[in-house]
Formats: structure tokens, sequence, C-alpha cells
């Protein structure tokens, strides 16, 4: 891998960028055998595999991807990256992914641009901010950053915030993360891809697993593709809303239903919206693309789908909750709009683990926000695989945790109004 | 009649019908942009909805100021007022332009090769300026003045695209009476035939004959016409949606008018006769001012008689660019050459331009072009199979018009899931087996000549019409004069290596970036576009991705379906916020829910909080009490003397049927089968993970009636677990469910003197203790209004809820109410309720459970009928970890200092001190001051509280931690006796 970095830009730049070579191996497709196959290259399997290979010495590893990689959820979401969760548990996940955040550019050698520009949650009644209260009190229990706002400093945090009188949401508070941010989604992908193929993993695009194998003790044995058979000890299954689907080649069925859920941008205009902010009161969240485009994510259709292309109401849905916090941007143009499928368990967490099946992990379910954990499913869940035993992080997030109750259900705990 | 507008503070005149891209041509004008990374100069590449370069700011001037409009599609009004976007200081001296002097920099994905040292720089330093530097127009900082409207449509058959082909489709498909909707983006009807000059159909000039279709479709009244009106996007199930511009084009608009509105459109069949997008040729220079597509030269001769030039070269790989330069050649463009990349041009066109004196060459193209903010020279020559250049010539002119052949618009088809299908004769998709009601006509499925689209769109109307079920016979063929057959021949390759050439206009996505992109490994084609930006500009790629496309499967040496197409995203053009929000606005956004005694309420200087969508009253402070001296007093006139309390926002539910106690049985852990007519019951409710999801008392009012009252927030929740557990997994009960939260108005009335306020107006019921105890329920009157009467208490205080039908609310409300005041009672509201109600260690559900409480963590344990087969829920309730040590159950607290009042959320640790990662106890769930108790109270989840009573733990604040003493969660009345009183 050639290092990437100004002074090389400049030297290519003289050269007609002739020493410019692939940012990862594309093989037509997967050796006969590896330690460790990870289906699916979207994010989640890349920084896996990368994992793996980087800190736990396993580099005969294949990332299996029906399409191309990072074309699913990676490549679809609002880049959004927190950690500001209430359960410890979550809390500890996400903010371990932030941590990693912080330093991912210089880790993988490509600028994922990663930009703490604030995520900032708008409490709208008196509801809203003993919630977002209790968040801040967490966190702060557990030294997640999380400040609670008045509505003058979260005007002064983000000026064009409206505080106007008689809206019908007035803006009661707020809760900020300044960590928080945003990411370039497609360099993560990227950015992973380029440094595990470095690390000798194998990423085989347009090649789909058709079936898992198992041998007589019920053991994993490999996997079948449209690309040839695979032998090997050890598969993680890290396929997004289409877990089930995969996971079922195995026989294992997976507490999870699939939704389209929506994003969308409008053109790109000049720096108006300098953070990131959520309203889960009225279903709306927006920030400002480097690229001058407003970021704003829709919620789910009400039904379970694998299409990508949710209804017309959901997105102008969250386009009336948008026009209502920021009147001003009611002149702006949707530009593109799109859905992405998302995995959603009964709880609403991420699972992340073992499975019944000896060799088999699964790493799923994360909903309408996975992006901003990336780093840290990934990490975690190498580490799960490579020592057949998960990492304290994600040993609550297990798959069984629907058999014992043991939930970790944050909706639950921020959302039920009285 | 001349219109006076303004372009970057210089005026000029346009003429009715002018756009603004053809206003300012016919000016003079050629710069009208910047590019968005390079800044180069730019001018109109297109006359229509696909121009990326010419995009403007227009000022109305009162907060009505659009960025990013397209110049080929903002139709010149007097006054108007546009600016040019993305320069500094201005549009002919853009000092930004420089970017272009480092473009071997600025390559493709440069940015993801470095800003990354040192670390954190990229946020702080590297990002700011990019930002800066990016965008394109200014957004919008005031609220929109302007208000926006939508509507919903059926109709037989929708005709999207008013062009041949279309007008064609519309005609036919309602001949026979079917409900027919014509939309096109255009403020006129008509398409392509705008611009045509030499055809004649059935005897008519083309513009001539379009006005006599429209007159003919508006002559029938199933016909609903739609200009402006684009077709932006496919939804599930033939809904289409449409943007329609209502105002924008009005020198002085009504105010009282919509600007623009949405419509969703759920059609029986659909047309699509969305037409072809010309492509432009990849040359280094091709993006000049001056140099345009060639079709768009001639729609801006023709049809805004605004000669793009005087002197032009044509360039071209198709037989079309031949009309264009005929055209131009009418209009008194001189056309020096006619390049063909082609080695033959043998059709009628080229025959016909040869014949008109244009200089024909074929086996040529165009090598560069040069010229200051516009083209002066193009330099042309021919390549030798060993790309050697031959006769290379300089031709000076001031317009190059260029033809890459056409691109059938398959946005919509695409969207509708329809396949699509290369056709490698003309390197172009087209539509191939549909998956929704639909059909494609004329050039958006790859028939371009007019008569032949005539013909198409005939057809299709007809059958769309036919399958939506209406007799249609195919109209009479028209008869065509005139239009030369245009030959469809491939386009020709841009040569791979060469210099900087433009591919995606507004991005600066050059061939280079292209080729980079390959060289580095992206290889399908959804990589190139995300790593190049090729096609994400405003104009998605509607003149720039069959080009990349092209570019990049010949790089790779592939077909170029293997390459593969990006996915088509609605919408087809952007869409304004406001229109897709439509009414949506203030109290549309969101209906605001008032009680019947609302107006009585805010008569009394009530302060009222939001519950879900309802206005509840929290407090009504006398004279100037604050908060808290409002709700003491409120508590402490309930706890002496009586309180009146509207709770008619709880949610109401009656439940009907044979076998309605059977399905309470299942839906509630309580047992409901022996529970007597009159009685009431305390019922919770778990949701299937056997949490608790809603509680509320429900009375029976006989063997087959339940009133059911629920959570305020949950009462919709309620219904829809109901509903989808009656009819998804129990339809074989008998039982039918109704809301009827707005049905009947709740008057609480709580305290000491309740009955004494209730007796001598319930039109000589018995309420004494004897006949109606505690949790009982009696149907009855109150002054003469018929009435639900509930011996229920949230107060710990003798209570009563008296439920009457919600237009009789006010009158009662106010017959209880002076009864109350004669005792010495008030009105209290939510605040006071929350904080009797936490005296008495009642919980509410969201506040002290969220979700993730179980009824033993509650307290409620005692509820759950054990005998009971099964309820909903009640599975999950032997998972271990239901029960298992350690959960957080409720307690109630007490502050060291009973001045100290926590704040809710607030966390609970077993000591003082508390560093970063210490495990969190527990949170403080309610917290009230002093009301009636002498003291601050608390209610707490705290992990193994039951076992910690009379302990003390900590609550952080960030003033400090409080010591807590852990204390049972009834403050008042344990025994119940000022209940049953």
């Amino acid at each position: 891998m050639k290092h990437f970095s100004a002074a090389r830009l400049l030297r290519e730049a003289v050269r007609g960028q002739s020493g410019w070579t692939e940012h990862w191996r594309s093989p037509d497709r997967p050796a006969p055998a590896y330690d460790a196959v990870i289906v699916g290259a979207g994010g989640h399997g890349l920084a896996t595999a990368y994992y793996l290979a980087k800190q736990h010495g396993i580099t005969r590893v294949a990332v299996l991807e029906k399409g191309w990689l990072g074309g699913g959820n990676t490549g679809r979401n609002t880049t959004i990256i927190r950690s500001n969760y209430l359960m410890a548990e979550s809390a500890a996940l996400y903010d371990h992914a932030v941590k990693l955040w912080e330093g991912l550019s210089r880790e993988l050698n490509y600028n994922v641009m990663f930009s703490p520009r604030g995520v900032m949650m708008l409490a709208h009644t008196v509801h809203d901010v003993q919630v977002a209260k209790r968040h801040v009190y967490a966190n702060q229990l557990a030294g997640i950053d999380n400040d609670w706002l008045s509505p003058a400093q979260a005007q002064a945090y983000c000026p064009p915030l409206r505080l106007d009188a008689g809206m019908r949401y007035p803006v009661l508070g707020a809760a900020l993360q300044r960590r928080g941010g945003t990411a370039r989604h497609d360099a993560v992908a990227w950015g992973y891809a380029r440094a595990a193929s470095a690390l000798g993993v194998d990423i085989v695009q347009n090649c789909e697993v058709t079936g898992i194998r198992r041998d007589a003790s019920g053991a994993i044995c490999g996997v079948d593709t449209t690309r040839g058979a695979v032998s090997a000890r050890r598969v993680g299954v890290v396929a997004a809303g289409h877990t089930s689907v995969v996971m079922a080649q195995a026989g294992v069925r997976m507490p999870i239903e699939s939704y389209p859920l929506q994003a969308l941008v409008s053109e790109p205009v000049k720096p108006c919206f300098p953070c990131v902010v959520m309203s889960n009161t009225i279903h709306a969240y927006i920030s400002q693309s480097d690229k001058g485009e407003l970021v704003i994510g829709a919620g789910t259709d009400a039904y379970t789908s694998y299409s990508q292309q949710g209804g017309l109401h959901i997105a102008t849905h969250t386009l009336d909750a948008i026009c209502e916090l920021f009147p001003q941007f009611r002149r702006m143009r949707m530009l593109r709009n799109w859905g992405g499928i998302v995995d959603v368990t009964p709880d609403r967490s991420p699972i992340i683990g073992k499975t019944p099946v000896p060799g088999l992990y699964v790493n799923c379910g994360w909903g309408t926000g996975g992006f901003k954990a990336t780093p840290g499913s990934g990490h975690v869940f190498a580490h799960t695989m490579a020592h057949d035993a998960p990492h304290p992080i994600n040993a609550p997030f297990a798959l069984d945790r629907f058999r014992t109750g043991q939930l970790i259900d944050e909706a639950a705990a921020a959302a039920v109004a009285h | 009649m001349s219109l006076r507008f303004s372009f970057d503070g210089r005026s000029y005149l346009g003429e009715p019908g002018d756009t603004l891209a053809s206003a300012l041509l016919a000016n003079g004008v050629r710069l009208l942009g910047r590019s968005f990374k390079y800044h180069r100069p730019r001018g109109l590449l297109a006359a229509g909805s696909e121009e990326p370069n010419a995009l403007v700011e227009v000022d109305r001037g009162y907060g009505a100021r659009t960025p990013n409009l397209r110049a080929t599609q903002v139709e010149v009004y007097d006054g108007l007022v546009a600016r040019s976007q993305n320069r500094f200081p201005s549009l002919g001296f853009d000092l930004q332009a420089v970017n272009d002097l480092a473009a071997p920099l600025l390559s493709a994905g440069f940015y993801y090769k470095t800003f990354m040292a040192p670390r954190g720089a990229w946020a702080k330093l590297y990002e700011p300026l990019i930002r800066r530097a990016a965008g394109l127009g200014r957004a919008p900082d005031v609220a929109d003045p302007d208000h926006y409207a939508s509507r919903y449509a059926h109709c037989d058959v929708l005709v999207i695209g008013s062009g041949p082909a279309g007008l064609a489709a519309a005609v036919a498909a309602s001949a026979g009476g079917a409900r027919v909707i014509l939309c096109d983006e255009q403020p006129r009807f008509g398409g392509s035939l705008l611009a045509d000059r030499s055809a004649r159909i059935d005897g008519l000039a083309a513009p001539d004959w379009v006005a006599a279709q429209v007159g003919v479709l508006a002559s029938r009244p199933e016909v609903t016409l739609l200009t402006r009106t684009t077709a932006f996007g496919w939804y599930p199930d033939n809904m289409v949606g449409l943007a329609q511009r209502l105002t924008d084009h009005l020198p002085e608009p009504d105010p009282t008018l919509p600007r623009e509105r949405l419509w969703q459109v759920r059609a029986k069949q659909v047309v699509i006769a969305a037409g072809a997008i010309e492509r432009p040729l990849v040359f280094p220079g091709n993006d000049r001012p001056g140099v345009m597509l060639a079709d768009a030269a001639r729609t801006f001769a023709v049809r805004y008689n605004a000669a793009p030039g005087q002197r032009a070269v044509i360039a071209t790989t198709s037989d079309t660019a031949y009309r264009a330069a005929l055209d131009l050649q009418a209009c008194g463009v001189e056309v020096a050459l006619i390049a063909d990349a082609r080695l033959r041009a043998d059709g009628p066109l080229p025959a016909a331009a040869r014949a008109a004196g244009i200089r024909v060459e074929t086996g040529m193209r165009v090598l560069a072009t040069r010229g200051r903010r516009g083209i002066r020279v193009a330099i042309m020559g021919r390549i030798d199979l060993d790309g050697r250049v031959r006769n290379r010539e300089w031709v000076r002119c001031s317009l190059l018009g260029m033809s890459g052949g056409w691109t059938p618009s398959l946005h919509l088809f695409s969207q509708s899931r329809g396949e699509l299908r290369f056709d490698p004769a003309s390197e172009t998709f087209l539509p191939g087996a549909s998956a929704a009601a639909e059909r494609s006509a004329g050039s958006c499925r790859g028939v371009h000549g007019l008569d032949d689209a005539l013909a198409d769109g005939a057809m299709a109307g007809s059958a769309a019409a036919h399958d939506s079920g209406f007799d249609a016979a195919l109209p009479a063929p028209c008869h065509v004069e005139g239009a030369a057959q245009a030959g469809w021949t491939s386009p020709v390759p841009a040569r791979r290596k060469q210099r900087r050439a433009f591919v995606d206009f507004q991005n600066d996505v050059t061939s280079k970036d292209l080729l980079l992109a390959t060289q580095e490994g992206f290889h399908s084609i959804e990589h190139v576009k995300r790593y190049t930006t090729t096609g994400m500009a405003t104009d998605q790629g509607k003149t720039s991705n069959m080009n990349a496309l092209s570019i990049v499967a010949a790089e790779l040496g592939r077909p170029v379906p293997a390459v593969g197409l990006t996915t088509f995203r609605p919408p087809y053009t952007p869409v304004t916020f406001g229109t897709l929000a439509g009414y949506s606005r203030g109290v549309l956004f969101d209906p605001v829910r008032t009680t019947p005694v609302h107006g009585w309420a805010a008569a009394h200087k009530a302060v009222f909080e939001d519950v879900g969508l309802w206005k509840r009253a929290r407090y009504f402070p006398r004279g100037d009490e604050d908060m808290h001296q409002a709700v003491a007093r409120e508590c402490r006139t309930v706890r002496s003397a009586v309180g009146l309390f509207d709770a008619s926002t709880l949610g109401k539910i009656e439940i009907i049927g044979a076998d309605a106690a059977e399905f309470m049985n299942r839906m509630y852990v309580n047992a409901w089968t022996k529970l007597a007519p009159g009685r009431c019951r305390y019922g919770l409710m778990l949701g299937e993970n056997g949490f608790l999801m809603d509680d509320g008392v429900a009375g029976r009012l006989a063997p087959d009636r339940f009133h059911v009252t629920t959570t305020t927030g949950g009462a919709p929740r309620v219904l829809a677990q109901m509903e989808d557990y009656l009819q998804t997994e129990w339809p074989e009960l008998q039982v039918w469910l109704t809301s009827v939260t707005e049905q009947w108005a709740v008057l609480a009335v709580q305290g000491p003197r309740a009955r004494d306020v209730l007796a001598p107006l319930v039109d000589g019921m018995d309420i004494e203790a004897a006949a109606m105890p505690h949790m009982s329920v009696a149907v009855g009157s109150i002054v003469g209004v018929p009435m639900r009467l509930f011996r229920v208490s949230f107060t710990g205080e003798l209570g009563f809820e008296v439920n009457v039908p919600a237009g009789h609310a006010q009158a009662v409300w106010e017959a209880v109410h002076a009864r109350v005041e004669a005792l010495g009672g008030c009105v209290y509201g939510t605040e006071a309720m929350h904080v009797l109600r936490a005296e008495k260690g009642y919980i509410i559900v969201g506040q002290e459970s969220d979700g993730t409480a179980t009824l033993g963590d509650l307290g409620l344990g005692w509820a759950i009928a054990k005998a009971k087969r099964d309820f909903v829920g009640k599975r999950s309730l032997d998972r271990a970890d239901m029960t298992a040590v350690g959960r957080r159950q409720l307690v109630g607290l007490l502050t060291a200092d009973p001045a100290c009042v926590l704040d809710e959320g607030a966390q609970l640790t077993e000591a003082a001190a508390a560093p970063v990662g210490t495990r969190s106890l527990g949170h403080v769930t309610s917290s009230y001051g002093e009301a009636t108790l002498g003291h601050s109270i608390a209610l707490a989840m705290l992990a193994d509280g039951r076992a910690r009573l009379g302990e003390t733990v900590y609550a952080q604040r960030p003033e400090g931690a409080m010591p807590v003493r852990v204390v049972d969660p009834v403050f008042l009345d344990p025994k119940g006796v000022r209940l049953n009183a």
C-alpha cells in the first residue's frame, strides 16, 4: 500500500497521476480456503476484516460481497456519529467507536473526514426535557460528554435554530455532545478496504454467498458462493438488512425485521448549518455535508420490506418537520432521496457475537444507527471471531439476550411518552 | 411588450416567453456561471432542465430568495432580479479560478489522501476551508414568506411529457372518456415541437398543431392539463409525485396563492413520454461558453429567437445535429462547418445540409477549443487508427454545437422498477420489461422520428386507456411532412488518452478523473460515481452519466452493461422542500388537541404544557404566584378540601361483545372474569417483551361491556395493540373496540369534600361509600347530563371521575366548579396531579417506568393474575433476567436537606464521590418540592431498591452529591384511609 500524503499528491500532480495504484486488490474469485470469511463488505464487515488482520494476526481472510463494497447502508446513511446513549452497555459500545473515529484517518491513512461538529438533540416538551436530562446525567457519570443547554445556549451553538414564541414545537433546551459529528461514509468503507487489502485480506465483490456449510459435528466448515466454494472454520455474517436471509442458510432464525429507511439531501449551498441537530419528538435530523448539501434523515416505512424504495409520505413527513423547525429552509430543494434496508431487533440494539452454530458469528441489528458504530463494531467483532469469545464491550449484545430477557432497549427507555 | 429584468445588477430586456437563459443569450451574455470546483467560466450547455452550468439565484426581495435555479427554467417577468453564484468578487473575475491552475493537485478523490495530519486538523483547519469553497448558492436565511399546497388525485391515465408522443398519447387516451392527466415541466405544452420550424403535421405547422391538440384536450372535461409540472418521482403502486410551479413566473403574484403544489397522483396507467436528452461530446475545452448542445442551440434560435452565436461549427456523431445546423442557418447563423465523427453521413438530413451549401466533413472531430470566457476557435482534425492527428484545422466560431447522440430519459421508468435493456446499436439503455402499469412512448424508448413518435404515443395512449377499462380506438395516423427522418447511428466513443475534457460539467469531473478512478481500482460505476462525484451534481448526471459510463467501460475493456448503471433516484429535478411539506405548517404540522374545557382553562389563566398532541393545563396561577407556589396551593387545597381537574385527555376505549371479558383477560395481566358489573380495576398492560406498556382503570359497565382508560400518550398505541391482536391472533373473539377518547370529557373531583361537591348534582344517585365504594362505576346523570361516574383516585384522596359527553362538558364543569369553589376547593393542573400521585407512590407510565421496567420492578407484581393461562407478555416473564437480582426497583427518596429538590434524571451512586466510570445505581424518576408533606420528595428506580430501604445513597448533581435516604415510595396514607373515606 502506497502511503497517501500531501507530498505524494504533489509528486503525482507533477507526473500526471501515473503512480497511483488500486486502493484495494479485486480478486476475481475467492481462494479455496481462508482462516475466516466475512459475509458482507459494508463498513462493519470491512472493519472486522481489518482488525482481524491488524490486531489478531489473522490475515487469511476473505470478505465476500454480493454487490459492490460499501454499497449498502454504509453508503446510504446520514453519517451521524455520537455516543450519548442512555444505557451503559450502549454508551460503552458507541463511545468505543467514537474513540476509534477520532484517530481513524491516521490509522487507515485515508481521510475519512471525521468531523466532531457536535450533535445536538432538541427537547420540545416537559417530558423531552426529563428524558434528555436523564441522558445527560447518565452520560456524565459514565464519562461521556453530553451537556444540557438552555434554549439560548442551543441557539448560540446552532444559529439557524429558531426560538420564536408560538412555534408548534418550541425548543425548551437541548443535549449536546460536542465530540459527536459526521464522517464521509464512502471513505470509511474504502479506507478499511484499502488497509485490509494491504494486510492480505481478499475482498471479493459480486460474489454472493449461496450456502453455509457445516460439518458432521454441526460446526462451520465453509461457504458456497456464486464464485466457487470456500472452506473456512470461522464465518462472520455482517449482512445488515439481509442478515436473516444469510443466516437462514445455516439454519439460524434471527430476531430481525427489515424495513426501508429513507434519507435525502438538498442541493448544495454555502455553509449555513454548523452541527448535527436531531429531534426525536418530531422525527427530524439534519446536518450539512462538506459539499454543502443539507443531509436529512427520514423514517422507516410501517411495513417490512426488502425494497430499497420507501413511500413518498415518509420523506414528506420528515420535510414537514425540517421546515417546521427551520422555516428558512422551506425554499431549499430536495436533490436526491433514497432508501436502504435496515435490520431491526426487538430491543433496537445490535446483535454482536456468537451463534448456536460453532464457528458462525453474527453482527447485525444496527437498525437505523449502525454507521456511527462502524470502527467499534468491527473492532469488537474481530475480537469475538479471533477468540471465539466476545470482547467485554459486546458481551451484553449477545443473541441469547432475547432468551434471557437481558435486553438493551434504548428506544423504550427514551421514547415512552406518558 | 418587453420585460425588464436584471442579472448581476445589470438591466436587460427580454420578451414574453423567454427564459432567463434565452433572454441573456439574446442580450449577448454568454458567461452565466462558474463551475463547482475549478470555477471555470461557464455558459449554457442546454436549453432545458438538464442544464448543468447556468445556476442562478432569484431574489423577489421579501425574503423569497431561491438559490441554484437553472437559468433555462427561470421564466423572465418584468422586474426579475437574478444573480450568479459561487464567485468572488464577480462572475467575470473570480479569484477562486486559481483552483483551475492547481487542477493536477485536485484530481479525483484528492481529499481522501491528505489533510490527515496532525490529528484533529481536519475538523479545525482543512474542513472549514473546504466547506467555504464548496456549496453553490446561498441558503435562504429568513423564513419563507410563501406558502405551498398539495393535493391527491386519481386518474385512469397519467401522461408525463407533452412532446409529440405525449400529446398524441393524451389525445388518444382521453378519446373514450378516461380521466387523463397530462403534465409537462415546461410553461407550454409541445416539447420539441416548440422548436420545430419545418415539420407540418396534418397540414399544420408544428406549434399550430400543438395548439390544436391542446384545444382538443381542453375541451374534454375528464382531462386535467398541468404545465410547469414536473413528474419527479415514482412510488409504489403507480403513485407518481408531481411538482407544479404556480407563481414563480408572475411579476406580482397574488400573495394568497400558493407558490407551488404537490400532486400525489395514483394512476391506473401511466404513459411516460419524457423524451431524450442530447449527449455532449467529450473533448478538451468542451466547457467553454459558446460550446453547447446542438439541439439547445437550435431551440434558442428557433423557439426563443435568441441567436446562440454568429458563426457556428457543428460537431456530431449522428444525424440530428444536421437539423440543428439547417435551422440555425435558417435563423441567420452562419454555419461554417459540420464535422461528423462518423466516416459516412448519407442520410436525408446530411444531404439536405450539403444541398443548403453547408460544408460537411466526415471523420472529423473537435480536438480542442480556444477563447477567453467564450469560444473563438474550434481546432478540428481527423484521427488515424494509430491515434495520429491529420488535417488539423482552426475554425473561427462563436458557437460550437455538439451532439453525441441522444440519451432516453429513463428516470421514471427505472424508478418504477422496470428493467433496463442496453441497446448496443445506439449505445443507450432503453426500457425493457415493465414492473408497473406503465408504458413508455416516443424518444424515451428510442423511437425518435416525428411520425414514429406520434404513432408510438397514440398507440401507447390508446392501450393505456384500454387497460384502464375504456374503449380506445386508435386515432388515424398523423400526416407528417418536412421532418426528415433522423438516422440513428452509434455514437463514436471519446478518445481515451487526451487532455482534460469535461464529462460532468457542474461537478468539474473530467475524463482524466474517470480514468484515474479506474486506475485506482474503482470499477463499479457506483464506485466511480462516488469517488469522482460524476453524476452527483444538481443535474444528477442527465448530460454526463452515459458519457462517464462509456469512458469507464472502454477503459476497463468491458461492455457497458457489465460496468452497470447508477441507480436513478428521485426527484427528476430538485423539488422545493416547501412543496413536499405542503400545508404542513404550524398547527397543521401537528394538530393541537384541546379538551372541551380548554377555553375555560385558558380564560382562567392556565399555563399549558404539551403532552403528545394535547394541550394540558399545567397549573392555574393566582395573582403573581410562580409555578411552585401555585402547585403547592393546588396540592394543599386538594388534600384539605377538594380540587377539580380536567382528565379528558385520558385515552378511552369501549370494549363491547360477548367475549369482552376474555379479551380483557388476554390483553391485561389482571383477572377480569369475576369483576362484577359496576366495579373497576386498575389494569396493567404489557408489551410482548413483558415490560409495562400502559396502565389505566377499566370499569365493567355490563357483562359484555368495559369502559377502559389508558394514559394520555398511550391511547393510540394501546388501541393499535388491541386491534392487532384482535384482528390477527384472535379473530374468533366476539369483541368490538371503539375509541371514545374524544366522546367523553372527564372531570376529576378529588379531595375529602369530593362527595359533598357531587352529591347535590348527581340527580338522585346514591354516591355514599356503601353504595359507591372506591373502584366502582355507575351510570346516571349529572345536572341532567348523562354520566358515567367512576369512583377512582389518582391523588390518594376520596375521588370521583365524572365522564360526560364532550358537548356538555363545559356546562357540567361550570356547575361542578361552582360547588368546588363553594366548598373551598380549586381547580388544579397536571403538575399538582403529578405531585399528589407521587406523594401516594402512584407511577406514571413513561416517567417511573420506561419500557424496561417489569411490574415487579414497579412494585405492581400483585396485579398479575397468576392463574390465567395466558396474556400478552406472559411468556416473556419467564425469562431469567426478568426477576434477576440487581434489577432497578421503585423506591422513594428523601433528601438530607428537605428543601433540596433533585433534578429528574439525576443518577444515584453508592458513594458521594463519583469519579468517571462510577456505576450508576439508578436514577431519579420524579422529584417535587415541598407541597403538603413539609419536605421535598422524589421517586427513583434503584438497583435492588426494596432491599435498600433505610439506606443512604447519593444523588449526583452538578453542584455536588446529595445524600438521600431510601424509603417506601408511598409517602402518604399507606393504609388508604383517605382513599376509602
